[in-house]
């Protein structure tokens, strides 16, 4: 069933306990339908990514996972229990990190943590010494003390991810952790969040960064238009889908010629001015085109998730 | 499996715990990180009121219901005050913490529920209403206008009246497009409620049906009649009225308030 597992990319997940279990999840607003009947699963320890264009379904379906909207029809169960039912319980073993700022403007940062602390019963000493050692290790420590208005775009996000953790969470909700931050404060949130995965966090996380994807899922769903179109570690699914190189070429009549002659299977696919070729075989078939035909603006890159994104979702923009 | 849709949208009692005064305690932090602030309106609005139309225009009437003119409004600016903090707040104060702040959100993420953020926020406008209206009664009774020991039955009025207007507030808040529509309630039930109350003339010099109305419909009628007969000892039997009135109208409102805000949160 899950080809990758035995191939041994990422962890091996046959055998693992399942923890968070979908079945034909629906969510259907007035006219809209949100999320089509859709059924995953994420195991134990893993780090999941639901990638998708805007609107394919990832937050409506974090969202439901979080116990915070109902669901329209299907069963969703968090460790065995019910989102319909046991709300409060899964809540206490979950941490989120929601896509828009929603820290209180009013509290300095130490304080921001101790009350969200409160929500979840934690008694003040502990909610102390957890919090320490949160802005520790988010490096927030010399801004415990400053109001959240004076934070940066960076700051708060980390914030965000310290406040989520603040219960212990045996699961982590990611929407878009890093969307809007410079690639500093980027790297540094990959660090953490690694770091979490390896402390046997279960971690889900939705993006639109595909580099971000490949960096820290074990395994990506894909979704589109609510529905889940594609499963699987991010190496294997390249390699499913664009193979391991792509050749790009600045378009002309002539080099197309060329290049259905001479790569008579491969993909051909046509962006403005440039042609991006994708082939199934393996490394080496665009380096000889090349030898022997000589184009200019030629280059050979490695095949990377957002090729498969865009091979599964289309180029269309969404909004 | 049972869907939850018709869950949240069915009419319901709300299912509280102890976790709503984990609300109140946040709206109350954030209340004493700013205390100065709020401490000022409540301390000085009063004293302008008492010193214009108390004494100002008072000075031009003989008396009004058998008492100084400053003594007849000294009770209408502290009903006035449970009324004003706890609506406002729940109004205006709740929807930036819902809409802006995404305050609300956040607090769900964890074992709270949306019901328990709201009665959390109803019973802090109501908190509101206590402090503010007990700012006012300080200053009213530096004035020397307090004349009856029954004031130290005024917070529990304050509380409950407050509670009434928060309640009825939220489900303004419920029905905002955005913040601008608080005008509406603000201009058609704020402003009628603050001068046809019986705040700073007796509403027997009304026409019947105007009085009528007031009785009925208009919460801050009943008050200034509870807040009145305590500041003054003059205990009338109408206060009964009021007490009921009160007791019938905030349960109401509390519930359809908590309803409205989880139908209009949780879609």
């Amino acid at each position: 069933m899950r080809a990758y597992a035995i191939g041994g990319f990422g962890r091996s997940l046959m055998g693992s306990e399942i923890l968070i279990k979908a079945r034909n999840l629906t969510k259907k607003y007035d006219d809209l339908l949100a999320v089509s009947s859709i059924d995953f699963e994420v195991f134990r320890g893993e780090c999941c990514g639901f990638l998708g264009p805007n609107g394919a379904g990832k937050t409506t379906t974090i969202r439901m996972i979080q116990c915070v909207l109902p669901l329209t029809s299907g069963s969703l169960t968090v460790s065995g229990l019910d989102v319909s039912q046991e709300q409060r319980e899964i809540k206490k073993m979950i941490g989120v990190a929601p896509q828009e700022d929603n820290l209180d403007p009013d509290f300095s940062v130490m304080h921001n943590l101790l009350v969200y602390a409160r929500y979840f019963d934690i008694p003040k000493s502990e909610a102390v010494k957890r919090s320490n050692e949160l802005l520790k290790f988010f490096q927030l420590e010399e801004k415990r003390n400053v109001i959240i208005d004076q934070l940066s775009a960076g700051m708060k996000r980390r914030l965000i991810l310290a406040r989520a953790l603040i219960n212990e969470p045996q699961i982590l909700l990611l929407d878009e952790p890093t969307t809007g931050l410079d690639p500093q404060a980027r790297h540094l949130v990959w660090d953490r969040i690694r770091n979490l995965e390896k402390r046997g966090v279960t971690i889900i996380l939705t993006t639109h960064y595909m580099d971000e994807a490949a960096e820290l899922c074990d395994r990506t769903l894909i979704m589109d238009n609510g529905k889940i179109i594609e499963e699987g570690n991010p190496v294997e699914l390249i390699r499913k889908h664009v193979g391991e190189d792509v050749l790009e070429v600045e378009y002309n009549d002539g080099v197309m010629k060329d290049l259905k002659e001479k790569l008579p299977e491969a993909r051909f696919e046509v962006v403005g001015d440039r042609i991006r070729v994708f082939t199934a075989q393996p490394h080496g078939a665009f380096e000889s085109f090349i030898r022997d035909f000589p184009t200019k603006g030629a280059t050979i890159r490695t095949a990377n998730l957002e090729d498969v994104f865009l091979k599964l979702t289309g180029r269309q923009l969404r909004e | 499996m049972k869907t939850s849709d018709s869950v949240a949208k069915r009419f319901s009692l709300p299912q509280l715990t102890y976790r709503v005064w984990k609300v109140w305690q946040r709206d109350w932090d954030v209340f004493m990180k700013t205390y100065k602030v709020n401490f000022f309106p409540p301390l000085l609005e009063p004293i302008l009121y008492l010193i214009a139309l108390g004494l100002g225009l008072g000075a031009l009437l003989k008396s009004v219901q058998g008492m100084p003119y400053i003594n007849f409004i000294a009770p209408s600016l502290i009903a006035i005050s449970m009324m004003n903090s706890s609506f406002f707040e729940c109004t205006y104060g709740s929807f930036v913490r819902m809409y802006y702040q995404k305050t609300f959100d956040a607090i769900i993420a964890t074992p709270v529920s949306i019901e328990e953020v709201i009665a959390g926020e109803l019973v802090w406008g109501a908190t509101r209403s206590l402090i503010s209206s007990s700012i006012v009664l300080g200053v009213v009774a530096a004035f020397g206008l307090v004349t009856s020991p029954l004031f130290l039955l005024i917070p529990l009025v304050s509380f409950f009246s407050g509670l009434m207007f928060a309640s009825i507030a939220m489900c303004f808040t419920s029905l905002a497009p955005n913040i601008d529509f608080f005008n509406y309630p603000a201009f058609l039930l704020i402003t009628p409620m603050f001068l046809l109350s019986g705040t700073f003339f007796p509403l027997a010099t009304l026409p019947d049906f105007v009085q009528i109305i007031a009785k009925a419909f208009l919460p801050l009628t009943h008050a200034v009649t509870l807040t009145r007969g305590l500041i003054s000892g003059n205990l009338e039997s109408s206060m009964i009225i009021s007490v009921v009135w009160i007791a019938a109208v905030t349960p109401v409102f509390f519930i359809l308030s908590i309803n409205l805000m989880k139908r209009k949160l949780v879609k």
